[in-house]
């Protein structure tokens, strides 16, 4: 009954696809968030009336955030090849889906980290300044603990619009359900491929969000 | 305590100074409640913390339990910080954290005690503010008041010798402000703790203060012992302040007792002489007749006061008045 409704469907394939997929978006959501929070951090401190106001400083990390996020994702996915090869010695498959995809994904979830932390009362900045903390322990005994929720939810955001790069980077030979459903639902006009690699995004997509909103509500004690 | 020298502070606001508080010199002593009271944008905020040094001065010295204050270094701050507790109108709890965790903080913060001895100290602090069933809930959970009392254990967890409150009571009801006020009072009492307060409310100074200073566009523009103020108030934002504090509308202009016959007198009792039974024997002893116009009687923290305004007719008016002058009462003619 499937193989006659899905003639061209390989589940063997998919399967190697669906992994490849996850696979992408773990790689890539690890280390969007390992350079994307320090940063958001850094343009939170840095910004107006924050804790180190620094116009230049936070003018130019808002320069390269901005730019970042200015180049549409498939012209990035192009520009990066040779660093990518540089840096993990393939432009191909998933690994080397993961460089560009980093390199998309860490701008955006600067910005909304960055947003998330201005949410945090100054109040609770001014407390823990009172007791005599460090900058550094204001950042992780109350900022991050504070913006828990926010961050929570841009994490969320952040990992869906990384599923769609995902099938983006399949355009360059990227690997995964993007990949598939490029080269069999679109190249070879195989349209139960195509439909299936949609559903499976979407199931991904579904499950991202409600895992991410479970967890902003976990985490959300007001 | 805290001394201030000539201190004073500017706000650079697109490229010109805004002053926030004028040259100041101030003197509070160990022990006391110290009351700041203003509206808002009087400079009391900013007096208060220029004294953690939240704010800092643009000029002068603040002297904290003799140490020059605006001569520390970043480390020496934060230990000037750990020695001085402060409570906010907002409480400024973690949302994230227990109770608990929240009173735990300062202690983690400072790293000098072991957990299990942190652990101790908040036991302790919760017991002291009558929480302890409540550590491991999240503040969220707690009404206003608990929400302070959370709040003035951790500003005490690092035990300071200097409390900063900063319009603590203003957003609570009245009678959870009283319950605030009354275990600010037993703390300060118990350890010894100066507390300096800001308020725009004078029931609050009347409550809980030993001494009061009235802030006015940046400036001090009265101050002394709350009775002193209270009773006899010389600077018009303070009158004013009184009269909000008897609940007299500022427009309202009060009664001048035109159509009433007689000498009016307002007189102010301190202290037992608030109780003994002193017009009587006046009125019976010297023959004048008098008439209650207006009157309040209360208590400035535990002193009992009153204040009365008379019309007096008839009688020998002079004897009268030296009688109430022998007995300590404070007698103002008004006409």
């Amino acid at each position: 009954m499937l193989e006659k409704l899905l003639p061209n469907v390989f589940w063997p394939e998919i399967w190697q696809a669906s992994l490849d997929t996850l696979a992408m978006l773990g790689g890539s959501l690890l280390f969007t968030v390992l350079f994307g929070l320090p940063l958001g951090v850094l343009l939170f401190l840095t910004g107006p009336r924050q804790l180190f106001d620094h116009k230049p400083l936070y003018r130019l990390l808002s320069l390269v955030v901005n730019v970042l996020r200015s180049v549409p994702f498939v012209i990035l996915l192009i520009l990066m090849i040779p660093l990518t090869e540089l840096i993990v010695g393939t432009s191909l498959g998933a690994i080397g889906a993961i460089p560009p995809l980093v390199v998309g994904a860490t701008p955006l979830f600067a910005r909304l980290a960055e947003t998330a932390l201005r949410e945090v009362d100054r109040g609770i900045i001014e407390a823990t300044q009172a007791m005599g903390a460090t900058t550094r322990q204001i950042v992780l005994n109350a900022l991050l603990p504070e913006a828990r929720p926010g961050l929570l939810a841009a994490l969320t955001v952040t990992a869906i619009t990384l599923v769609s790069y995902t099938a983006m980077s399949g355009l360059i030979g990227g690997g995964g359900l993007g990949d598939l459903a490029v080269r069999y639902g679109y190249q070879r006009y195989q349209p139960d491929v195509m439909a299936v690699t949609v559903i499976l995004l979407l199931v991904l997509v579904q499950l991202l969000q409600s895992v991410g909103d479970r967890l902003v509500v976990r985490f959300s004690r007001k | 305590m805290i001394q201030f020298d000539n201190v004073h502070k500017a706000y650079r606001v697109n490229g010109r100074d805004i002053p926030a508080l004028q040259a100041t010199s101030l003197q509070i002593g160990a022990g006391e409640i110290f009351g700041l009271i203003g509206h808002s944008g009087a400079g009391k905020s900013t007096l208060l913390r220029l004294i953690n040094r939240l704010e800092e001065p643009s000029g002068g010295r603040i002297l904290i339990d003799g140490e020059d204050s605006t001569a520390l270094d970043a480390s020496a701050l934060r230990g000037l910080r750990q020695r001085i507790g402060m409570i906010f109108q907002h409480f400024n709890l973690l949302a994230s954290k227990t109770v608990a965790d929240n009173v735990a903080l300062p202690l983690k913060l400072a790293g000098e005690l072991p957990r299990t001895a942190i652990d101790a100290r908040v036991a302790q602090l919760l017991e002291r503010v009558g929480l302890s069933e409540h550590a491991h809930k999240y503040p969220a959970q707690l009404s206003g008041g608990q929400k302070q009392r959370v709040g003035i254990a951790r500003a005490l967890a690092t035990e300071p010798k200097i409390l900063l409150c900063d319009e603590a009571t203003s957003a609570l009801d009245p009678q959870t402000t009283a319950q605030v006020l009354q275990l600010l009072a037993e703390i300060n009492r118990e350890l010894q703790l100066t507390i300096v307060l800001i308020t725009h409310e004078m029931d609050v100074i009347r409550r809980v203060c030993d001494r009061v200073a009235v802030m006015d566009g940046g400036a001090i523009v009265e101050q002394g012992a709350v009775a002193d103020v209270f009773l006899h108030p010389q600077h018009p934002t303070t009158r004013r302040f009184v009269l909000e504090a008897e609940h007299v509308d500022e427009g309202e202009q009060r009664d001048d007792f035109a159509h009433v016959p007689g000498r009016i007198l307002r007189l102010t009792f301190r202290g037992e002489a608030t109780y003994a039974p002193l017009l009587g024997q006046v009125a019976r002893d010297t023959g004048v007749d008098y008439s209650i116009l207006a009157g309040r009687i209360d208590r400035i923290r535990e002193t009992p006061y009153g204040q009365l305004t008379l019309a007096l007719t008839g009688g020998d008016l002079d004897a009268a008045l030296a009688r109430l002058d022998a007995a300590d009462v404070h007698v103002e003619v008004l006409r």
